[in-house]
């Protein structure tokens, strides 16, 4: 990471700055109790509730992979790809708690081979990529930490 | 097989699908001329003009009913324009059918071309629209199409046991079927080898298990049973529209779905028994009164190879997890109990995505009328569709004669 770059969301309010232990940011109803993400502030997804009131509540950090796959191509824009590009895997991992199937890149180094539907994965930081004076990080899921809150 | 809500399918008709880059009004012209042709009904006398729109080639495109209209000659007919990404066709069609059983029109054509552009789709609308989840899924993500593709492809392999092999044998019994098709853009035999061989995409789906995109068009021409009767004297051996199931799910949708970055949240309300893509056909079923043991032949989305096991499952032709076991055993291949994609599917024609679910219909209605040489389904009374256009349009269309 470069001293003089500063570091921004590749996208604004999906993620907590946490570099050690980010969450995503997902959205609660505040009559239901149901979750969303992405974020949003209003209207509760849930056709038997008439709240219009969401609110911001951090969503787990640790699930279990419902799905796997690996971009061997660099995707079109508006990805912004690395040159040379380098594949990445993505997973779609399921949060029990809140009853979700969030879909992310997967950690920098970690490709499809190493993956598993089931597997448990945690959520991090990476750097997506770099322009003149931003450095843009995006949420992972990387495999959990051994031990984790996530084995239990 | 009739009742009080059937329509006529008078007539079908094509553009062959390739890539050309034309202008997708002429592709139209031709398919809708055949339609007409096959038909035997004037242009002049067509009530209503039902387009599926193509979002890749500007205004014309949005108002698809408007501009075939203006092509063939205004002639006075009322146009609409319809857009459910790949369900565009069935959308249009559920609109004739809508208007013609209302009594608001007799006779209808439904029409849609599209023309392509190479490589991946991206976006539509280009610049950065940050509250716009279709741009937010590639540029926070890189989850092209074929990622969530993959997604299913790898559950199917971790859940199920299918194989690499098994997704590739739906190429090749598609490329098989797809052989002798006029109207196919590739028709060339594959063998197992060289799926295995094309270079992977998005892991496991390689090259060739991924449908590519195309040019091409296709029409039809629907009409109510008292029109039929006139213009033809009777209505014996007509192919009938018995269902247009055009569900979309119902909360909460516990699948991540393209172009979805998220499922619903399952914490409140639990995930329904049935989940949206087993609906679609199951709708139809129902507005048909028939059920999947009815079925002669299906025509469904292979946007991939693993995507075509997928929909076995979701149209009732096997549970959950039995799909790889119903292709090896022959059943989905022409000569078995009920072939899947006879046309040779998207596997043959690559995705002309607004013409492409009425092209399953014009598939359906070739191999009803004993009319689909090279690749006939002897005996077939009756057949489905089935799709699934981006952001929650089902679309499965039964025909029978």
């Amino acid at each position: 990471m470069s001293e003089t770059l500063s570091r921004v969301p590749i996208i604004d309010g999906w993620f907590t700055d946490d570099i050690d232990a980010p969450t995503l940011i997902g959205a609660k109803c505040s009559q239901c109790g149901t979750f969303v993400f992405p974020p949003r502030s209003s209207d509760c997804p849930n056709p038997n509730c008439d709240s219009i009131t969401l609110d911001p509540t951090p969503l787990s950090r640790f699930g279990r992979i419902w799905s796997y796959t690996e971009n061997c191509y660099a995707p079109p824009l508006p990805y912004v790809a690395a040159e040379p590009y380098e594949p990445y895997a993505l997973a779609a991992v399921e949060l029990a708690a809140e009853g979700l199937v969030v879909l992310g890149r997967v950690a920098t180094g970690v490709r499809a081979v190493d993956l598993k539907v089931g597997m448990e994965m945690q959520l991090e930081l990476d750097v997506s990529h770099r322009d003149a004076d931003h450095e843009y990080m995006v949420y992972v899921w990387a495999p959990a930490t051994p031990g984790s809150e996530a084995a239990q | 097989m009739s009742n009080d809500r059937d329509i006529a399918i008078l007539g079908v008709g094509m553009h062959p699908w390739g890539k050309w880059g034309h202008d997708f009004t002429e592709y139209g012209m031709v398919a809708a001329r055949a339609a007409l042709a096959d038909a035997q009904v004037q242009w002049k006398d067509i009530q209503y003009v039902a387009g599926a729109d193509t979002i890749r080639n500007g205004y014309p495109g949005f108002v698809a009913g408007a501009t075939f209209a203006q092509k063939l000659g205004w002639n006075g007919a009322r146009v609409s324009s319809s857009y459910a990404a790949c369900a565009s066709g069935a959308m249009a069609l559920d609109s004739a059918r809508a208007q013609i059983l209302a009594g608001f029109c007799d006779v209808a054509l439904v029409i849609g071309a599209d023309t392509t552009p190479k490589g991946f789709f991206a976006p539509v609308g280009g610049g950065d629209r940050k509250h716009d989840p279709d741009w937010q899924r590639f540029h926070v993500l890189g989850a092209t199409n074929p990622v969530y593709f993959a997604l299913f492809a790898r559950r199917r392999m971790d859940m199920y046991g299918a194989t690499a092999e098994d997704f590739a044998q739906v190429k090749v019994k598609n490329s098989r079927h797809g052989l002798n098709n006029p109207n196919a853009r590739f028709r060339k035999e594959n063998v197992i080898a060289d799926v295995l061989n094309s270079p992977i995409v998005s892991d496991p789906l390689r090259l060739l298990d991924i449908c590519a995109t195309s040019d091409g068009a296709a029409a039809m021409v629907v009409c109510s049973m008292d029109f039929a009767r006139k213009h033809l004297g009777n209505t014996d051996g007509l192919c009938r529209v018995k269902a247009v199931g055009t569900v979309a799910p119902t909360y909460p949708q516990s699948v991540l779905e393209l172009p979805d970055i998220a499922s619903d949240s399952t914490a409140v309300v639990p995930a329904p028994a049935r989940k949206w893509k087993d609906t679609i056909a199951f709708a139809a079923y129902e507005q048909a009164g028939i059920g999947p043991e009815d079925i002669d032949l299906a025509e469904v989305y292979d946007l991939s190879t693993a995507l075509e096991l997928d929909w076995y499952e979701h149209i009732g032709l096997c549970a959950e997890g039995e799909a790889e076991g119903l292709l090896r055993s022959g059943v989905t291949t022409i000569g078995g109990r009920v072939p899947v994609n006879a046309s040779g599917g998207l596997a043959c024609f690559g995705e002309a995505i607004p013409a492409q679910a009425i092209s399953q219909v014009c598939e359906l209605v070739w191999q009803l009328r004993g009319q689909a040489t090279g690749r006939q389904v002897e005996g077939a009374r009756v057949g489905i569709t089935a799709n699934q256009g981006l952001f929650g349009h089902g679309s499965s269309v039964i025909v029978a004669r």
